[in-house]
């Protein structure tokens, strides 16, 4: 109307470059997800052969047919059960500190720049901390507590952040609502911020733990054996998943090789399951809110 | 200046409202308030304020917000704030229930008495403020809870002992949403339309027996259908309770209100009972927001 120049709308040019997008994202996606199937295949191909249940319900052995990662799993689930137990309601309640309580300003700007640096310090850092002030200083010694208390510090930064990112994505109505009518602030925290926020922290909670289950450098720091018994008590010695894999890859010998896929497809599946129940556990809280539980 | 709000005969002072029309000009509508709050006032009594605000001023960080806001809110009547936006009127709505303080890095002056009791004093405890003064807010913001939960959950917090059913019905009957709603009580409350979930609201604030209800645009975010009904509803209630109502809408203000406020830039600039706002304006700015000049 009023203006002087002219539409060149060129429709094809506009809808080919859209087209070759789309491919060049679907090809991406293909394409990481091709390399983990590739990985996945060959780790199963390796295990089967060792993969029984005398495999699950065994010591560590020299002679590879009589080796089994009983001790490690039992270890990796002590140390994801202590580390969960520790790290989210720490982590939980630092969050609704930070988020609800705590004042504005260049202090918390300092705490919170912070924390999303912890988030990123090399987990062998933390394996050199934990060996210095929960086995040594503490003299919990390598024991389960010792080894689970670093892997807390590990995942502490990932579980705050992820938590406050659930707690700001709450819309703010529902806390004035509440706030309205003549509501506490913990009365508010409890009823209506916590459930709404549970299935985004249910979320950092299952990244972090995933992340933990897999850890192998903070916990040989810590003193973590290849060679023990299942753990009995917090403060017995114990191994992992993941140093057992560790600790037979470094032999020379072909069977250690297939013990450690074995190895590798058991943690994958302990991996799986907790995920799925933890996601689970998420949609169960989902459910509820919109139900209006 | 809040001293004299206790004295009983405090006649000639009821009216502060109108702090700018000074000269003679105010006389009239100050008579008209008078005459209908003898009316009111059958036991021969004088009417006191619900609310009364004392050169109120307040701050987001440097930004001043509300420039000496002084004004007298009868019991019993829908009180309208209007101007245009960012014109300070949420922010005095807000300042009414303490729910201000909420947000960091803001400061006030001044005083705000509820029925002789200056609500931000040091005793005062801002949790009990708000449930003698309720809040409805601009989009229905109802707790992801059904819709019986919705209402129970005031009452709850607040230690009620009664018969909390009777009082979910009692609420919702009040909001005029008992009909729609009562074949359902134990739903999600997301479930309702926009309207219904605006009534919600209202049940859920009343449900705590309030003695002022503060409503925020209560209707700006439903359908002409929807409004009129939540405005019907604000008419029923102001039987019970005392309302203060801030709209965008003038008809909205003409339409529901006893008395009507017109702010400005952070001030006060004029208040009347609403029928003499709309038709005869003191105040030039006043007439030429309400006849649509400007805003």
């Amino acid at each position: 109307m009023g203006s002087s120049g002219t539409f060149e709308l060129r429709r094809g040019r506009r809808k080919k470059l859209g087209a070759v997008m789309a491919g060049l994202f679907f090809v991406a996606t293909v394409f990481g997800l091709l390399v983990l199937v590739a990985l996945l295949v060959d780790v199963a191909i390796q295990a089967a052969p060792w993969l029984d249940v005398s495999f699950l319900s065994q010591m560590p052995s020299r002679m590879p047919e009589r080796a089994g990662i009983w001790p490690a799993i039992v270890g990796s689930l002590w140390l994801m059960g202590l580390t969960g137990l520790m790290a989210v309601p720490l982590g939980v309640a630092s969050a609704l500190y930070l988020e609800e309580y705590a004042p504005e300003g260049w202090l918390l700007q300092i705490i919170q720049i912070n924390i999303a640096n912890l988030a990123g310090v090399p987990s062998v850092i933390y394996g050199i901390l934990g060996l210095a002030i929960f086995v040594r200083f503490v003299a919990l010694g390598s024991s389960v507590i010792a080894g689970a208390m670093t892997l807390s510090l590990l995942i502490l930064p990932i579980i705050i952040i992820s938590t406050q990112e659930a707690l700001r994505g709450i819309p703010s109505g529902i806390r004035g609502a509440a706030f309205a009518l003549g509501a506490t602030r913990s009365q508010v925290i409890w009823s209506h911020v916590l459930p709404a926020a549970a299935p985004g922290i249910m979320t950092g909670v299952i990244l972090s733990l995933s992340r933990a289950i897999g850890e192998t450098a903070p916990l040989i720091m810590v003193g973590a054996a290849g060679m023990v018994v299942a753990p009995n008590s917090v403060l017995d010695p114990f191994t992992v998943l993941p140093i057992q894999i560790f600790n037979w890859t470094a032999r020379p010998q072909d069977e250690f090789q297939g013990l450690a896929a074995a190895a590798i497809v058991v943690l994958m599946i302990l991996l799986f399951t907790m995920n799925l129940s933890a996601i689970l556990l998420r949609n169960y809280f989902e459910g509820r809110r919109a139900g209006g539980g | 200046m809040t001293d004299n709000s206790q004295t009983p005969d405090s006649r000639v002072d009821t009216d502060q409202s109108v702090p700018d029309a000074t000269n003679g000009t105010a006389d009239q509508p100050r008579r008209a308030a008078k005459v209908s709050n003898d009316a009111d006032a059958t036991t021969g009594e004088e009417v006191r304020p619900k609310l009364r605000i004392g050169d109120l001023n307040f701050w987001y960080g440097d930004t001043h917000a509300l420039k000496g806001i002084t004004m007298d809110i009868a019991p019993n009547e829908v009180t309208a704030l209007i101007g245009p936006s960012g014109c300070g009127k949420s922010t005095l709505l807000r300042c009414m229930n303490r729910m201000n303080e909420l947000i960091q890095g803001t400061t006030m002056d001044g005083q705000v008495m509820l029925d002789g009791q200056d609500i931000y004093e040091k005793e005062a405890d801002p949790v009990m403020v708000r449930r003698r003064v309720g809040m409805v807010f601009q989009k229905p913001n109802p707790f992801p809870k059904t819709i019986y939960k919705n209402v129970a959950w005031g009452a709850k917090i607040n230690g009620y002992t009664g018969d909390v059913e009777a009082l979910v019905e009692r609420s919702l009957r009040q909001a005029a949403l008992w009909d729609e709603v009562k074949d359902r009580l134990h739903t999600p409350a997301y479930d309702l339309s926009g309207g219904q979930q605006q009534r919600l609201c209202i049940a859920r604030t009343l449900a705590v027996e309030p003695d002022v209800v503060l409503m925020d645009e209560p209707a700006s975010a439903l359908d002409p259908i929807a409004t009129s009904k939540v405005e019907e509803t604000i008419t029923e209630l102001k039987k019970d309770y005392t309302i203060v109502i801030v709209t965008h809408n003038m008809q909205q203000a003409s339409r529901i209100s006893d008395r009507t406020a017109f702010l400005y830039m952070g001030r006060l600039i004029e208040m009347n009972r609403t029928d003499q706002l709309f038709t005869r304006p003191q105040k030039d700015r006043t007439e030429a927001y309400v006849t649509g000049r400007f805003g």
